[in-house]
């Protein structure tokens, strides 16, 4: 559609229309952003005994995340060797291995071909050549990874600056590591940038969310006014940033003596029954996640209080999951205030989301007009550095989103 | 002494008509009204789930939750409730289900709802289970749960009542 190469549809301060709408460079972005780089496929507590598993895509491939006998997991196509079935078609579950059910090839939990009916039938056979593809997998403070790419650098280097982010996002088990709680999945017909660019956009949040602003109690209601708190957006490399909206629930191991705020009353006497002081503390701090965002290139943003995973499934089609999390093995209490919170503002029914979906369409739609004229601003606001306090409004995250797919579509 | 609105279905299938027509008419302060003060709408996402409050649901509304949702609704503060989609709904299939502990009288239906937006149609179907409590000369719902058949799956925003 467009004439424009990759490099020139990515400015400082503006991308071109064309990204959110050009059938082939979607497919240039299947091919040099989701099968080349480090792609998000589960929390550790998704897989947490021997043969548990989790189906789910890296860009638009199906694959099965396990953990084997010995406890390494893997990320593995779900796709026979022979004629390409899914071996798999459950979300997740238990197995020993997995059988597919068109002719029967049975494949261990490490994805290596074990057997198949009358194998007789073929000359020359190895059944060491017909495992099942597997990807490479790396993981980082109980998030897990997978790529394609052999040549890939460790995970290790590419979450470089956003790992302190991420070590200070799993503070909120409270005191316990963090476990899934289910999830919300929905999509929207448009572009999955539209929905990267959202997580670090708080420009946002007091227009589309104002009527989830207004349902909230005065005291939560003070903790959302961060337009003018002291917040910021840092670009942290490899098209990772933060935006930090408040920065009082930036750790939230600090603090601890603080006044337990009144609407937390309740729940901390119930704790109480339970858990010392200091625990109820870290608890109640925790409950309602964190005061950041941590946008992880290209799939996954570490969100406030839960994970905001995307799939692109077209160039105008993305499915969002809304993960909720909670406290492994922590009370009950706290896990149902956090499941409720999950619900108040995530999901297809939430007080947040519909909205969301709601602009990110009509920028979808938008899109439409302009033809080749008409260019994406991203120049708002500046950003973080050593020696600028930096701004949270600020577009920060998606100037650095952008320039990474810059390099990565221009290899 | 036997009261003649726990046993019969037919006022039972009146009053969810009636309910679903408040919800496509978007009346929603009128919906409200129907509820019995311990009440719960409940729109679960685990297929089997009885455990709704230890689980992750897209609604477990109480009085409080279901009066903010409807406010969220009605402010014009929310665009896509703002001009939400159109609704109808179809209810059928009514089918009496042993009573509540309490004596209220549960029912199972199931309910077909089409939405129209932005050019498209969207269906939603789910298999609605009631408890309904008579009180005086008048039903109250004390619980409403949606079980959407595609809950698992990827749904689209909703800014209207299922």
């Amino acid at each position: 559609m467009t004439e424009l190469l990759p490099s020139e549809l990515v400015r400082d301060d503006c991308v071109h229309t064309a990204l959110y709408k050009d059938p082939e460079i979607f497919e240039q972005e299947i091919d040099r952003i989701f099968n080349r780089t480090w792609v998000w496929v589960a929390h550790d507590s998704e897989l947490p005994n021997p043969g548990d598993y989790v189906t789910t895509h890296v860009g638009r491939q199906p694959v099965i995340v396990n953990r084997d006998k010995q406890g390494e997991v893997r990320v593995m196509l779900n796709r026979c060797r022979h004629r390409g079935a899914t071996i798999c078609e459950k979300r997740k579950g238990n197995a020993p291995g997995f059988v597919c059910p068109y002719h029967a090839w049975t494949y261990g939990q490490d994805g290596a071909l074990k057997g198949l009916p009358l194998p007789k039938g073929y000359k020359d056979f190895d059944k060491a050549d017909y495992g099942l593809v597997t990807l490479r997998v790396e993981s980082y403070n109980g998030l897990i990874f997978a790529t394609f790419n052999e040549d890939a650098a460790p995970l290790d280097e590419f979450l470089g600056r956003a790992k302190p982010w991420i070590d200070l996002f799993m503070k909120q088990g409270g005191g316990y590591p963090i476990k899934t709680m289910g999830e919300h999945k929905f999509t929207f017909p448009g572009n999955w940038k539209i929905q990267l660019e959202n997580t670090t956009d708080a420009y946002h949040f007091p227009v589309v969310h104002k009527s989830f602003l207004t349902s909230l109690d005065g005291d939560t209601s003070e903790l959302f006014s961060f337009m003018k708190a002291g917040g910021y957006v840092e670009d942290l490399d490899n098209g990772h940033s933060v935006m930090v909206m408040i920065p009082e629930l930036v750790d939230l191991e600090e603090n601890l003596d603080e006044p337990i705020p009144d609407r937390f009353a309740e729940l901390a006497e119930d704790l109480r029954q339970d858990h010392s002081e200091d625990e109820v503390r870290k608890i109640v701090r925790a409950v309602t996640g964190t005061g950041f965002n941590v946008n992880l290139f290209p799939n996954l943003a570490c969100s406030m209080a839960f994970f905001r995973v995307l799939r692109p499934l077209a160039v105008d089609e993305t499915e969002i999951r809304h993960i909720a999390i909670g406290m492994d093995g922590g009370p009950d209490a706290a896990n149902r205030a956090r499941l409720r919170l999950h619900e108040h503002f995530q999901g297809p029914m939430g007080f947040g989301t519909p909205d969301d979906a709601e602009a990110w369409e009509r920028v979808q739609r938008g899109s439409e007009a302009g033809e080749d004229q008409m260019w994406i601003m991203l120049n708002r606001g500046e950003d973080k550095t050593e020696s600028n306090a930096g701004d949270v409004t600020a577009e920060t995250g998606m100037r650095a989103a952008y320039q990474m797919w810059k390099r990565m579509m221009t290899v | 002494m036997t009261n003649i609105l726990q046993t019969a279905l037919g006022p039972l299938v009146e009053f969810v008509w009636m309910e679903a027509d408040l919800l496509d008419a978007k009346r929603y302060a009128e919906w409200l009204a129907l509820w019995a003060d311990d009440g719960k709408y409940v729109i679960p996402i685990d297929q089997d789930t009885e455990s709704f409050e230890d689980s992750l649901n897209f609604a477990y509304d109480d009085a409080t939750m279901r009066d903010m949702r409807v406010r969220r609704l009605s402010s014009g503060q929310s665009m896509s409730a703002s001009h939400a989609a159109q609704t109808v709904r179809t209810v059928s299939r009514f089918v009496r289900l042993p009573d509540s502990a309490r004596g209220d009288a549960r029912l199972r239906c199931a309910q077909h709802l089409v939405e129209y937006k932005f050019d498209r149609h969207r269906h939603y179907v789910a298999n609605v289970e009631w408890t309904i409590r008579s009180d005086g000369d008048k039903f109250e719902i004390v619980e409403k749960v949606v079980r959407l058949v595609n809950s698992e799956d990827a749904l689209a925003g909703m800014s209207y009542l299922l």
